[in-house]
């Protein structure tokens, strides 16, 4: 560990060097590939002085999000957006800081862009957004696109555009207008240059000297902006985001807190929560979800669709509204239904639309987040149940600890068929692989854990027997042996490693960098967090106004050979 | 069929509502006397390109043949591809060698064979897949440089892209892919009039003009983030050719009958029998991309790598029927796990059938076109890696032959990539990194 961050430290200095002979542009050996060219276009300096040091893509959520703040929701976002890949055992918050866009991509991203564009200046409702009225309907007007432009701009692009970007998109509307002979035809093809840009794909963040540390980077206020409105909002900075940016409360620590603690009592904080627990929890895996619909009669569109937004609701109405204690999460009665859902929890639900409050009686297994059918569901095969995914899943998800791969020469014969009348449980099917010492040494960290589960089917309704054999729901963790789901539930609460994890994936999801690169920062922010009593408002917060949080880390890349020689 | 692609409806001309009717026998003038080329142009029939993915492999002992070379036998699981047997080479014993890189179960050996390099993250790609070079090579006319499906409708599903993190994402239903190909920018190439959409010029400045901001940014940015810009940059070159073909008059093609209505909306799910239709409405909408020239590359996978394939009523996927079903001993193989097996290569031949069944001049698009089939791992119960299998339709405009059985003796898979590339006209003299490093380019193959 010691010498792990002596190296970082190392590398961030020479990086910083590094960017120096950069922002200068005029050291005669700088390398070739930072150089700014001659006859550079005016659009060079649109950021001066800006170090760009990390560029996060948007996700879907975060597009669709931006679109209905800055557009109104009524604006369609029709499509699809190319999925960002998530590194095994990471937030695709830190896959967003390495994702590219590949050209069908693209495709679909200005394909989406010219329907936003052509919505927001059609005739319905370009009023609310062009200000002024265009000399003529017919031509360019430069004055008047650049009342529409340079707003929608400072939104799109989380910080003011620049003179010359303002007056490079206030000439892409010129040059629209004219072939198309139509002012706001013009407008809209501007407009879907600005979201086709990387400025407004990319979240770009980008550094300057930090006057605590003389010689280190840290981000700068418009970054901050951006950083505090996606970590607990998800949605690009509003107007007293960008108004703070200006006038530099963002750097100012007591400022910086005053509206952290603001965002996290909005409404809207909940729409943060809920992005971050979909990133954490893999909710990406419901859009594959298949259950055989023999096997699992109740399994049907409007139960997928309900699954992950039960969940949600759980969480953030412990969370969020009740300010509950992160770690009671996995042991809550409280949760909500759906018509459709009370028939997979056998449960009556009054109305049928809609959803309405629920709580367990006491004692009722079905309690906490794994007892919710979607969890239970989605770590299960398409037609049983799991306790090894089970198992792994709150291993790797909850507590972060990886758990290897199967080997790849397996032999999983000795895993029957659950048809076998020989070996009518999991339980026993599985002995196979506690027997097996290739087998054994993964399996015993997962399959206590999962076994505990297993008065849940694959689809996470509620059972007694499999196959007409009595099911044990006695599971273990780390050595400590429980009963049942709120058994799990209440060894999880007590695990340290629970609030630790999620101290570690929020702090990777504010930051867009791996656990990895984050641990460090763990032991401090889990003993503020147990400060705040395992609150998400106390650690979202704390994680808004840490200083460590922005400064600016450089890890070594595969640098080019030319780039290491200048940094001797 | 779901819907009708006939001829006729379909030359009566879609765009912009200006109806345009062309008659067929005309069509047939363009073409010289043997048909390989547009007596209007001198243009040569294009070559195309393209690759079909399907997950878990075969078992092995009843699918590949025993002996080398031509009219090799038809083991039971080969045997639906009876009808194309001419038009198909098989390929088996060529290894994929990791240098210590872990076998990572159903993903080391897609990206392998497309990339001739080991995996070591269990993520993306480790260098960029030949697929793209290629498409670099003879995609830079056409509207998109290559087309991309998955059938079992996951985006994710894919082994195509350049390298790292990033793969190509997969079209996931036919309507989608029908709207990207036929949809607005589509110019009929058979219609007798054109006239450029003014809006599309101007977006065509205006992409240029987004160009421009690249100098700006790349002079701020690190390593890592330029590689990303680069990666941006060059989607935004292909988007702006895309453009300027699409602002340039199309030349006529014979073969290009464009589909009349768009394919039905289906919800992706794994049941075998919705794969299977979904894979055969994309692959009708594929080979009218190729014939009408929107794209001369292709990436169709069937299934993904652990393949979540399922048969109504059965309580496991395919990925875990490999594993858990046990082997009938009378048999010698495992049934169930072998039933989707068999779909796959139904489905297979529908989609060599789809391209055989398009003439162009005196050949088919079949012959015009190359496709590497392959799955990512040989026998899946065990994972191996090694003879995982793969065959090879069509003869690329004559330039390979077909119908044979290559036996790769243990040397690496690097080779058919190699190959691939070459005679697509990719000019390379070797290929693959360590182990795979190969310049043996597989001379059996090359007509």
């Amino acid at each position: 560990m010691m010498m792990n961050s002596m190296k970082r430290m190392t590398w961030g200095a020479a990086a910083v060097a590094l960017s120096v002979v950069v922002s200068g542009c005029a050291a005669s050996d700088a390398p070739k590939t930072a150089v700014v060219e001659q006859g550079e276009p005016a659009l060079t300096r649109a950021m001066p002085g800006a170090q760009i040091v990390a560029m996060r893509r948007l996700t879907e959520a975060q597009y669709r999000n931006i679109i209905a703040d800055v557009f109104g929701p009524d604006v369609v976002v029709a499509g699809r957006i190319e999925p960002i890949v998530r590194p095994v055992h990471e937030m695709i918050a830190s896959g967003a800081a390495e994702a590219s866009i590949s050209p069908a991509g693209l495709d679909q991203f200005d394909a989406m862009a010219r329907n936003i564009a052509a919505q927001v200046f059609g005739e319905q409702r370009r009023a609310q957004f062009v200000p002024c009225v265009p000399r003529d309907e017919k031509l360019a007007d430069p004055a008047c696109a650049a009342k529409v432009l340079t707003p929608l701009g400072r939104y799109l692009f989380r910080r003011p555009m620049s003179p010359a970007e303002q007056a490079f998109f206030v000439k892409l509307a010129g040059d629209g207008a004219g072939p198309t002979g139509s002012f706001h035809k013009g407008l809209e093809l501007a407009l879907a240059a600005m979201l086709t840009s990387p400025r407004f794909l990319y979240v770009i963040e980008s550094a300057e000297p930090d006057p605590a540390r003389p010689g280190e980077l840290r981000l700068d206020a418009w970054s901050r902006a951006a950083r505090l409105s996606f970590l607990l909002w998800n949605t690009t900075p509003g107007e007293t985001l960008l108004t703070a940016a200006e006038s530099g409360k963002l750097t100012d620590q007591a400022q910086l807190r005053t509206l952290a603690e603001a965002m996290v009592a909005s409404p809207r904080f909940e729409q943060g929560v809920r992005a971050f627990f979909a990133d954490m929890l893999l909710f990406e895996k419901f859009d594959e979800l298949s259950k055989d619909p023999v096997i699992y009669p109740y399994f049907n569109q409007d139960v997928v669709q309900a699954l992950p937004e039960q969940m949600l609701r759980t969480i953030t109405d412990h969370l969020v509204a009740r300010n509950g204690d992160y770690r009671d999460l996995f042991t809550t009665q409280r949760t909500f239904m759906t018509r459709s859902l009370g028939g997979l929890y056998q449960v009556p639900v009054a109305r049928s639309a809609g959803w309405v409050p629920y709580e367990f009686a006491p004692g009722d297994d079905r309690a906490g987040l794994l007892g919710q059918a979607g969890f239970l569901a989605l770590y299960s095969h398409s037609g049983r149940s799991s306790p090894t995914l089970r198992g792994r899943a709150v291993r790797e998800l909850l507590m972060c600890e990886p758990v290897p791969n199967p080997p790849g020469n397996v032999n999983f014969t000795a895993v029957q068929e659950t048809g076998n009348k020989a070996k009518p449980t999991a339980r026993i099917r599985l002995l196979a692989h506690a027997t097996d010492p290739s087998c054994s040494g993964c399996h015993k960290i997962t399959d206590p854990i999962g076994l505990s589960l297993e008065r849940f089917d694959g689809l996470g309704m509620a059972r007694k027997t499999e196959n007409a054999a009595l099911i044990d729901a006695s599971g273990e963790m780390d050595g400590k042996p429980f009963q049942g789901a709120i058994g799990l539930g209440k060894t999880m609460a007590a695990s340290p490693s629970t609030t630790q994890c999620l101290s570690m994936r929020a702090l990777s999801y504010a930051t867009g960098r791996s656990g990895e690169d984050v641990e460090e920062l763990v032991p401090a922010l889990d003993r503020k967090f147990a400060a705040g009593g395992y609150g998400i408002r106390a650690l979202f917060t704390q994680i808004a106004t840490m200083p460590e949080a922005y400064r600016v880390v450089t890890k070594p890349l595969a640098a080019p050979a030319h780039v290491s020689m200048l940094t001797q | 069929m779901a819907f009708d692609l006939s001829r006729r409806t379909a030359l009566r001309g879609m765009m912009n509502g200006a109806a345009v009717a062309v008659g067929v026998p005309l069509l047939d003038a363009f073409l010289d006397g043997n048909g390989t080329a547009l007596a209007a142009t001198g243009a040569q029939v294009p070559v195309r390109f393209g690759t079909w993915f399907w997950g878990l492999g075969v078992n092995p002992s009843r699918w590949f043949p025993d002996t080398a070379g031509a009219n090799y036998e038809l083991k039971p699981e080969l045997a639906p591809i009876k009808d194309y047997q001419a038009k198909i080479s098989v390929l088996g014993n060529f290894n994929v060698i990791l240098d210590g890189a872990p076998n990572l179960p159903h993903v080391s050996g897609g990206p392998a064979i497309r990339t001739g390099r080991a995996l070591t993250a269990e993520r993306g790609l480790p260098g960029e897949s030949f697929d793209v070079t290629i498409g670099d090579q003879i995609g830079t006319r056409t509207r998109f440089r290559s087309l991309d499906a998955s059938a079992i409708g996951d985006p994710r599903n894919s082994l195509s892209g350049r390298g790292g993190g990033n793969l190509n994402p997969s079209e996931t239903s036919a309507a989608a892919l029908y709207t990207r190909i036929f949809g607005p920018g589509f110019k009929d190439p058979n219609s007798a009039t054109f006239t450029p959409d003014p809006q599309v010029m101007a977006r065509r400045s205006v992409l240029s003009g987004v160009t421009e901001q690249r100098q700006a940014l790349e002079a701020a940015v690190g390593a890592a983030d330029k590689q990303k810009l680069d990666q941006y940059f060059t989607s935004l070159r292909q988007l702006e050719k895309r453009l300027d073909v699409e602002l340039t008059k199309p030349e006529p093609l014979q073969a290009c009958v464009v589909p009349g209505a768009k394919p039905p909306e289906m919800n992706a799910s794994g049941d075998i029998e919705a794969v299977m239709k979904n894979h055969e409405m994309m692959a009708d909408m594929m080979v009218m991309a190729l014939a009408c020239d929107q794209t001369r590359v292709f990436n169709m996978m069937f299934n993904n790598g652990a393949s979540a394939l399922t048969r109504i009523g059965s309580t496991i996927t395919h990925h875990q029927l490999t594993h858990e079903e046990v082997l009938d001993n009378r048999l010698g193989y495992q049934p169930n796990a072998t039933y989707f097996l068999t779909r796959i290569m139904d489905a297979w031949v529908y989609f060599i059938a789809a391209l055989d069944k398009v003439q162009e001049g005196d050949r088919t698009l079949l012959d015009n076109t190359l496709i590497l089939a392959h799955s990512e791992t040989e026998f899946a119960k065990f994972h191996t890696i090694d003879n995982i299998p793969m065959m090879l339709a069509g003869r690329a405009g004559g330039r390979v032959k077909s119908g044979i059985y290559v036996d790769g003796a243990g040397t690496p898979v690097s080779r058919v990539g190699l190959t691939l590339q070459q005679v697509m006209g990719v000019s390379i003299d070797k290929w693959g990194s360590k182990s795979m490093e190969t310049n043996k380019t597989i001379g059996e193959l090359i007509a």
